[in-house]
C-alpha cells in the first residue's frame, strides 16, 4: 500500500497552533514561576487566545479543507472559533482575581483552559468524526479536571467526579454511533457521509439510523438537552463559579457546532427525518429547564437550569434548520456566551474566600450595596430573559422567527410561554435587589471588583447592547457563516 | 468461519455488559472499567468493520488506536478523580458523594 | 455634513455624563450640591457644542445651489427583518436645519437660563440630564429620516415631558400633570402609531424620501386611505401640540420648572406637531379633507384658547393658553396649504414665547414663586431688564409692525384669505384672535408690571433682578424676537422673503397654491394688513382703559356677564366635562375589572396556573437526586426512546 504524505497547510490551523503551543508553553515554565509569579501564566493564557483570534480574523471567508480533508476552515468553523476565544478569553480575566481568592492559583489552569479551547476549535472544525471526536475529548477531559480544581472543596470533588463518569459514558454511546455510520459508510468523513446517504438511498439503512440516534445522545450530553441534561445542575453549582460560566459558554457551543454540522449537513434532513425527535427533545430541554429552575435557591443552579433552557431554545433553531435557522443559532450562541458571562461575572464578584454567597437572599438588597453591579446584573439577566433592547431578545427573535418561517409555529409557542416562565426567576432576582432590605450580615464590607473583572463586565455589557440595539452587524456575520455548512 | 456478525454481537454483549457496569456499581472504579468495556465493544467493532467492510483502508483500525490512546488518558483523569474524593470522601462509593441534589 | 449625528451626539454625551453625576451624587447627602458647575458645564456645553455644530451644517447646507439642498446620511442600519428595513438615518434640508437651528439655539440660551434658575435645587443633575435627554430626542425627532425614528424621537419627547412636568414629584400636582400630559399624549400616539402602520402597510417601507415620492403613485388623490394615515398623523399632532380636543395636559403641565415650559412646552416639543404635519405635506396635500379638518381644528383652537387666556390670573396659564392658540395658527397656516408661514411662525414664536416664558419665571424668581398677577404689579422699577424684555416679547407675540410675530403672522392671516384652500372665515377668525391676544397679552403685560404695586408688602421688601445668567438669555432673545421675522419679509412689503424662498424647495407642492394666490392684487393684502393692525391696536387701547386708567371695569364686567366670565374663567368646563363623561366611566370600568373581573377570574387562573408550575417545578426538581444511577438511567433511557423511533420509524 501506498502512503502518501498528505500535503499540509499549516496556516489553516494557526490559530489551533498557537493555542496548543502556549498551552504547552505554560505546562512547562509554569513549574519554575515562583508563587507571586505563578500570574504569568494567566497573562500568557490571555496573550494566546488574543494571537489566536487575530489569526482567526484572517481565516476569514477561506474555505478550504487540509489534512486529507479532515480539517475543514470556512466561515462556520471561523465564526464558532471567535466565539470560543471570545469566551475563553473573558473567562481568563474573570478567573485570575477568582483564582487568587481562593488560593488555587495554578498555570495548569490556564493551560487546561486552553486546552479545551483547543478541543473546541478541532470540534468546529472536524470534518470528519476521528477528528469531532478527538476533540469533543481534548474540551471534556480538561473540563473533568478543571471542574475539579478546587481540590479541598468537596462540592467541587463531587462536580468533577460525576462530570467524569456521566461524560466518559456518554462517549461510550458516542462512539458507538460512530462505529456504526463507519460499518455502513466505510468512511467517517463528513462528506463521503452524505455522498453515501444521498446517492445510495441509504437513508432507510437501520445503521445509520442508530448510529444518528447515538449520535444525537452524545452531543446532547454536551449541550445539555433533557434528558442527558442531568449531570448539569450538579456540575455547574459544584465547579468553580469561573468554569461553571466557561463551560455553559464555550463547550455547549461547541458541541452545537458539531451537532449543527453533523446533522444539518451530513444526515440531511431530505434523506432522513430526525426533525421530529428534535422537536420533541427542544420542548422537553426548554421546559424542564425552566420550570425546574423556578424551584431552585442557589443562583448557580438556578442558571444551570436556565442554561438548559437556553440550550432547548438553539434546538429550536435546529429543528428550523436551514440558512435562517443555523445564522440565528449562531447568533444565538454568541449573545448568550456574552450574557451568561456577564451574569456569572457578577456572581462570582459578590463571593468572598470559602464563601460563595450563590444563595439568592445574597442579592436582596444589592441594588443599595453596589448600584452599578445591580444594575449590570439587571442588564444581563433581562437579556437572559429576553427583553428588549438586549442581545437576548434579539436572539430569541431571530430563533422564533426562523422557526417560524420553517412551519414550527407549534414549538415556538412552547417557546415563547416558557420565555414567558422564566421571565419569573430572572426577575426574581432583580426584584431582591432593588427592592428587599440587604439581609443583615456579618461581612458587611464593600464589594471590591478586581479590575480584569471590571473590563469582562464592561465588554460584556457592551456586547449585550450592541447585540440588542444594533444587531445588524453580527447578524450579517453570523449569516455570512452557514452558506458552506449546506 | 467467524464472520462480520460474530464480532457484532460479541461487541454487542460487551456493550450492553459495560452499560449495566455503569448502573449497578457502587464502586467508582468499577464504573470507571465498566466504561472502558464499552469504549472495547467499540474498539472490537471498528477494527471488525475496517477488516470486512473497507479491508484496504485502515481507517477504522486507526479510530481503535485513537480511542485507545483517548480511554487511556480518560482513564488517568479519571483515576487520579478517584484518588481526590477517596481523600476527601474517605470512600470511592458513589452513593455516597452527593452532597449535591435537586 | 457628514457630522451631522454630531448634533444629537452631543447632548446624549451630556445626559449620559450627568445622569451618571445626578446618580452618584444621590448616594451623599451633603448641604451643598457638589460639582454644580461640571453639571452646568457639560449641560450647557453639550448643547452649545450641537448649536455650533448646526449653525456650521446650516451655512454649509446654504452654499448648496437650491434644488440640491436635501441630503441624507444613513448613520448604520438599525432593524432589517425580512423586507423590513431601517435605519438610524439622517435627513437634512432646509426644513430639518431650521428645526435643529431653534432646537438647539433656543436650547442652548433655555440652558444657559437654567444654571441660574434651578442654582438652589436639590435635583440640579438630574434636572439637567433630563433636558439634554430631551434635546437629544428632539433633534433625532427633527433629524430623522423615517417614521420609526420620528416616533422613536417622539415618544422620547412625550417621556422628557412626563420627567421634567413631574420634576418636583414630591408636590401632588406636579406628579398628577406629569401623569396627565403622559396618558393624553398616549391617546394621540396611539393614533400616530396606527398611521405609521398604515404608511409601511401601504408603502412597504417607512423611509421619508421614498414614502413621499411614491405618494402620488400609491395613493389616490383624496381617496379614503391617505384620508386616513393624515388624519391619524393628525390625531398624532393634536397630542403632542395640544390641539382640540387634546389640549388639555399643557395648562396643567406648567406645573414644571418655568425654563422647561419655556424649552418643552413652547418653543420645542409642542411644536413637534407642526413639524410633522409640514414633514408630511406630500400626504397631506393629497387629501383635502384632511387638510380643511386641520385648518378649522386650528383656527377653532386658536380662538378657544385664547378666549380663555383672556380671564386667567395665573402668569404661566396665560401662557400656556397663548401657546395652545398660536400653535393653532400654525396649524391653520398648514391646513390652507401654507405650510412655510407655518414654520415661520413656528421659529418667530420659538423667539418669542421662550422669551415670554423666562421673563415669567425671572419675575417668579423676583417674587419667591408667586404666579398670580393679581398679587404683582409695577415691578418695573425693581426689574428693569425683565420688565423691557417682556414688553419686546408682549410686541412680537401681538403683531405689531417692525417685530417678528407681525411678519409670521400676518403671512398666515394673508394666506388663510388668499389661499384656494383657504376662506373667509378663516381669516376672520384668525384676526379676532390676533385681536384676543393682543389684549391678554397687554393684560398681563400691565398687571405685572404697570401700575401700582398690589405685592405682598413682606415679598415686596425682597423684589430684585435676576443673576446674569437668566438675564442675559432673555436680552439675547428678546433682540431675536425684535429681528427673527426680518428673514420673511413679505414681497407685497418691500422684502424678499427669503426664509420662503429657503424652504421653497422643501415645499413644492404647498408652494404653488400660495404663489398662485400671490397674483392677488396686493393691494388686497396691504388692507388685509392694516386691518389686523387696527384690531390689534384697538384691543391694546382696550386693555389699557380696563388695567391702568380704570382697573375696576373687568370687575364690572365680569358682574355684568357673569355666565360668560365664569365659562371663560373655568375654561369651558372641558376638564370637568372630561372628567364626568371620559375619566370616570373608565375609572369605574376600571376599578370593576381590576376588583372583580381581574382579581377573581384573570389572577385566579394566573395564580393557578403559576402555582401549578412552581409545583411543576418542584417535583421535576426532585429527579435530580444526586445519585449518579439515576443519571445514568435517565440517560439510557432517553438513548433507547431515541433509538427505538428512529429504527421503528
Amino acid at each position: 500500500m501506498d502512503w502518501i504524505i498528505p500535503a499540509v497547510n499549516l496556516k489553516l490551523i494557526l490559530p489551533e497552533i498557537v493555542v496548543c503551543l502556549f498551552a504547552i508553553l505554560i505546562l512547562v515554565t509554569d513549574p519554575f514561576l515562583s508563587k507571586e509569579r505563578k500570574i504569568w501564566s494567566a497573562h500568557l493564557s490571555w496573550i494566546a487566545v488574543v494571537i489566536a483570534f487575530i489569526a482567526n480574523i484572517r481565516l476569514w471567508n477561506l474555505q478550504e479543507a487540509t489534512f486529507t480533508n479532515m480539517f475543514l476552515v470556512d466561515n462556520y468553523a471561523t465564526f464558532f472559533k471567535f466565539i470560543f476565544l471570545a469566551g475563553s478569553f473573558l473567562i481568563i480575566l474573570i478567573s485570575m482575581s477568582y483564582l487568587k481568592r481562593e488560593e488555587i492559583l495554578h498555570g495548569e489552569y490556564f493551560s487546561l483552559i486552553l486546552f479545551s479551547t483547543l478541543g473546541m476549535m478541532l470540534l468546529a472544525s472536524g470534518f470528519d468524526l476521528v477528528v469531532i471526536f478527538l476533540g469533543l475529548e481534548i474540551m471534556s477531559v480538561s473540563l473533568y479536571v478543571l471542574a475539579g480544581f478546587k481540590r479541598s472543596d468537596l462540592a467541587s470533588n463531587e462536580a468533577s467526579l460525576k462530570y467524569f463518569l456521566m461524560g466518559a459514558f456518554a462517549t461510550g454511546f458516542l462512539l458507538y454511533g460512530i462505529v456504526m455510520i463507519y460499518g455502513s459508510v466505510g468512511s467517517t468523513n463528513l462528506g463521503q457521509i452524505i455522498n453515501h446517504i444521498t446517492s445510495n438511498d441509504a437513508g432507510s439503512n437501520l445503521l445509520i439510523w442508530a448510529g444518528a440516534g447515538l449520535l444525537l445522545v452524545g452531543f446532547g450530553f454536551k449541550i445539555a438537552s433533557v434528558p442527558f441534561h442531568m449531570w448539569v445542575p450538579d456540575v455547574y453549582q459544584g465547579a468553580p463559579t469561573p468554569i461553571t460560566a466557561f463551560i455553559s459558554a464555550g463547550p455547549k457551543a461547541a458541541g452545537f457546532a458539531a451537532l449543527l454540522r453533523v446533522f444539518l449537513f451530513s444526515f440531511t434532513t431530505i434523506k432522513m427525518d430526525w426533525t421530529m425527535i428534535v422537536w420533541i427533545m427542544a420542548a422537553l430541554t426548554m421546559s424542564v429547564g425552566n420550570i425546574v429552575a423556578l424551584a431552585q435557591s442557589d443562583i448557580k443552579r438556578m442558571l444551570a437550569y436556565s442554561s438548559i433552557a437556553h440550550a432547548g431554545y438553539v434546538l429550536v433553531a435546529l429543528v428550523a434548520g436551514g440558512e435562517t435557522g443555523v445564522s440565528s443559532a449562531l447568533f444565538y450562541l454568541l449573545a448568550y456566551t456574552f450574557m451568561n458571562i456577564g451574569a456569572f461575572t457578577v456572581v462570582i464578584a459578590l463571593g468572598r474566600k470559602g464563601q460563595d454567597n450563590t444563595k439568592l437572599e445574597d442579592y436582596s438588597g444589592l441594588g443599595s450595596r453596589s448600584p452599578i453591579l445591580a444594575i449590570l446584573m439587571t442588564i444581563f439577566l433581562f437579556s437572559l430573559a429576553g427583553f428588549p433592547p438586549t442581545a437576548g431578545f434579539m436572539a430569541k427573535f431571530y430563533v422564533f422567527g426562523s422557526a417560524v418561517k420553517s412551519g414550527f409555529t407549534g414549538l415556538v409557542i412552547i417557546g415563547v410561554l416558557n420565555s414567558l416562565i422564566s421571565v419569573y426567576y430572572y426577575l426574581r432576582i432583580v426584584v431582591l435587589m432593588f427592592m428587599q432590605a440587604p439581609v443583615t450580615r456579618t461581612d458587611n464590607e464593600r464589594i471590591k471588583v478586581a479590575f480584569c473583572a471590571i473590563l469582562v463586565l464592561i465588554i460584556s455589557t457592551w456586547a449585550v447592547l450592541q447585540m440588542g440595539i444594533f444587531p445588524q452587524s453580527l447578524l450579517s456575520l453570523a449569516q455570512a457563516s452557514v452558506s458552506s455548512i449546506f | 468461519m467467524i464472520g462480520l456478525n460474530h464480532f457484532l454481537t460479541l461487541s454487542t454483549i460487551l456493550f450492553c455488559i459495560g452499560i449495566f457496569g455503569v448502573l449497578t456499581r457502587r464502586n467508582a472504579i468499577g464504573i470507571l472499567m465498566s466504561i472502558e468495556l464499552m469504549f472495547n465493544a467499540v474498539n472490537i467493532n471498528f477494527v471488525a468493520f475496517s477488516r470486512f467492510v473497507t479491508p484496504t483502508a485502515l481507517v477504522g483500525q486507526i479510530f481503535a488506536i485513537f480511542i485507545i490512546t483517548i480511554a487511556a488518558a480518560e482513564a488517568t483523569v479519571g483515576l487520579a478523580i478517584v484518588l481526590l474524593i477517596y481523600r476527601n470522601f474517605k470512600g470511592i462509593n458513589v452513593d455516597n458523594i452527593n452532597i449535591m441534589k435537586w | 455634513m457628514n457630522y451631522v449625528y454630531l448634533i444629537p451626539l452631543f447632548p446624549l454625551l451630556g445626559f449620559l455624563i450627568n445622569g451618571l453625576l445626578a446618580l452618584s451624587f444621590k448616594t451623599r447627602s451633603d448641604e451643598k450640591i457638589p460639582g454644580m458647575s461640571l453639571v452646568s458645564w457639560i449641560g450647557c456645553g453639550s448643547v452649545g457644542l450641537s448649536f455650533l455644530t448646526s449653525i456650521t451644517i446650516f451655512f454649509k447646507l446654504l452654499a448648496l445651489p437650491a434644488g440640491e439642498r436635501v441630503v441624507q446620511k444613513i448613520a448604520f442600519p438599525w432593524i432589517l427583518s425580512g423586507t423590513f428595513h431601517v435605519d438610524i438615518g439622517f435627513l437634512l434640508d432646509p426644513l430639518s436645519s431650521v428645526m435643529i437651528l431653534v432646537v438647539t439655539g433656543v436650547g442652548f440660551f433655555i440652558h444657559v437660563y437654567s444654571t441660574g434658575y434651578m442654582a438652589e435645587d436639590k435635583g440640579y443633575a438630574r434636572y439637567f440630564s433630563y433636558l439634554n435627554l430631551f434635546t437629544f430626542f428632539m433633534l433625532m425627532l427633527v433629524l430623522s429620516n423615517n417614521f420609526l425614528l420620528l416616533y422613536l424621537g417622539w415618544e422620547g419627547v412625550g417621556l422628557c415631558s412626563y420627567l421634567l412636568i413631574g420634576f418636583w414629584y414630591e408636590k401632588k400636582t406636579a406628579s398628577d400633570a406629569g401623569k396627565k400630559a403622559f396618558i393624553v399624549n398616549r391617546v394621540g400616539d396611539f393614533g400616530f402609531a396606527l398611521a405609521v402602520m398604515l404608511i409601511f402597510w401601504t408603502f412597504g417601507n417607512l423611509n421619508f424620501t421614498s414614502v413621499f415620492e411614491n405618494a402620488p403613485q400609491v395613493l389616490a388623490f383624496g381617496g379614503g386611505l391617505v384620508t386616513a394615515i393624515t388624519l391619524l398623523l393628525f390625531m398624532g399632532a393634536t397630542g403632542k401640540s395640544a390641539q382640540i380636543p387634546l389640549y388639555v395636559w399643557l395648562p396643567d403641565a406648567m406645573e414644571g420648572p418655568t425654563p422647561v415650559s419655556a424649552l418643552i412646552h413652547a418653543a420645542t416639543m409642542v411644536t413637534a406637531g407642526v413639524y410633522m404635519v409640514a414633514r408630511c405635506h406630500a400626504l397631506f396635500l393629497l387629501a383635502p379633507i384632511s387638510m380643511g379638518v386641520v385648518a378649522v381644528i386650528g383656527a377653532v383652537t386658536a380662538i378657544y384658547a385664547a378666549s380663555i387666556g383672556l380671564v386667567q390670573n395665573d402668569i404661566k396659564r396665560v401662557l400656556a393658553y397663548s401657546t395652545i392658540s398660536q400653535l393653532g395658527y400654525m396649524f391653520l397656516a398648514c391646513g390652507v396649504g401654507a405650510f412655510t408661514a407655518g414654520i415661520f411662525h413656528l421659529m418667530t414664536h420659538a423667539f418669542f414665547k421662550a422669551l415670554l416664558f423666562l421673563s415669567a419665571g425671572s419675575v417668579m424668581h423676583a417674587l419667591a414663586g408667586e404666579l398670580n398677577m393679581q398679587k404683582m404689579g409695577g415691578l418695573k422699577k425693581h426689574t428693569p431688564v425683565t420688565f423691557w424684555c417682556f414688553l419686546a416679547g408682549t410686541l412680537a407675540i401681538s403683531g405689531i409692525p417692525l417685530f417678528s410675530g407681525f411678519f409670521s403672522k400676518d403671512e398666515i392671516l394673508w394666506k388663510a384669505f388668499s389661499s384656494s384652500s383657504g376662506h373667509f372665515l378663516l381669516w376672520l377668525v384668525g384676526v379676532i384672535t390676533a385681536g384676543m391676544t393682543a389684549f391678554y397679552m397687554f393684560r398681563l403685560f400691565f398687571m405685572v408690571f404697570l401700575g401700582k404695586s398690589r405685592m405682598n408688602p413682606h415679598v415686596e421688601a425682597h423684589v430684585h433682578e435676576s443673576p446674569k445668567p437668566m438675564t442675559i438669555p432673555l436680552i439675547v432673545l428678546a433682540v431675536l424676537s425684535v429681528i427673527g421675522g426680518y428673514v420673511g419679509i413679505p414681497k407685497s412689503l418691500g422684502g424678499s422673503n427669503r426664509f420662503e424662498g429657503f424652504l421653497s424647495s422643501v415645499f413644492e407642492g404647498g408652494h404653488e397654491v400660495s404663489a398662485e394666490a400671490t397674483a392677488h392684487a396686493p393691494s388686497a393684502e396691504y388692507l388685509l394688513m392694516i386691518i389686523s393692525i387696527a384690531v390689534v391696536l384697538t384691543s391694546i387701547f382696550l386693555s389699557y382703559r380696563f388695567y391702568i386708567k380704570n382697573p375696576d371695569i373687568p370687575k364690572r364686567l365680569a358682574a355684568k356677564y357673569k355666565t360668560a366670565y365664569n365659562i371663560l374663567s373655568n375654561k369651558y368646563y372641558v376638564d370637568e366635562f372630561y372628567n364626568k363623561v371620559i375619566v370616570n366611566p373608565l375609572l369605574n370600568l376600571a376599578w370593576f375589572l381590576w376588583k372583580k373581573f381581574d382579581v377573581l377570574v384573570i389572577d385566579g387562573t394566573a395564580n393557578g396556573i403559576a402555582s401549578l408550575v412552581k409545583w411543576g417545578g418542584g417535583v421535576i426538581r426532585k429527579t435530580e437526586t444526586g445519585y449518579l444511577r439515576n443519571y445514568t438511567l435517565s440517560l439510557i433511557f432517553g438513548a433507547m426512546l431515541i433509538l427505538a423511533y428512529f429504527i421503528l420509524r
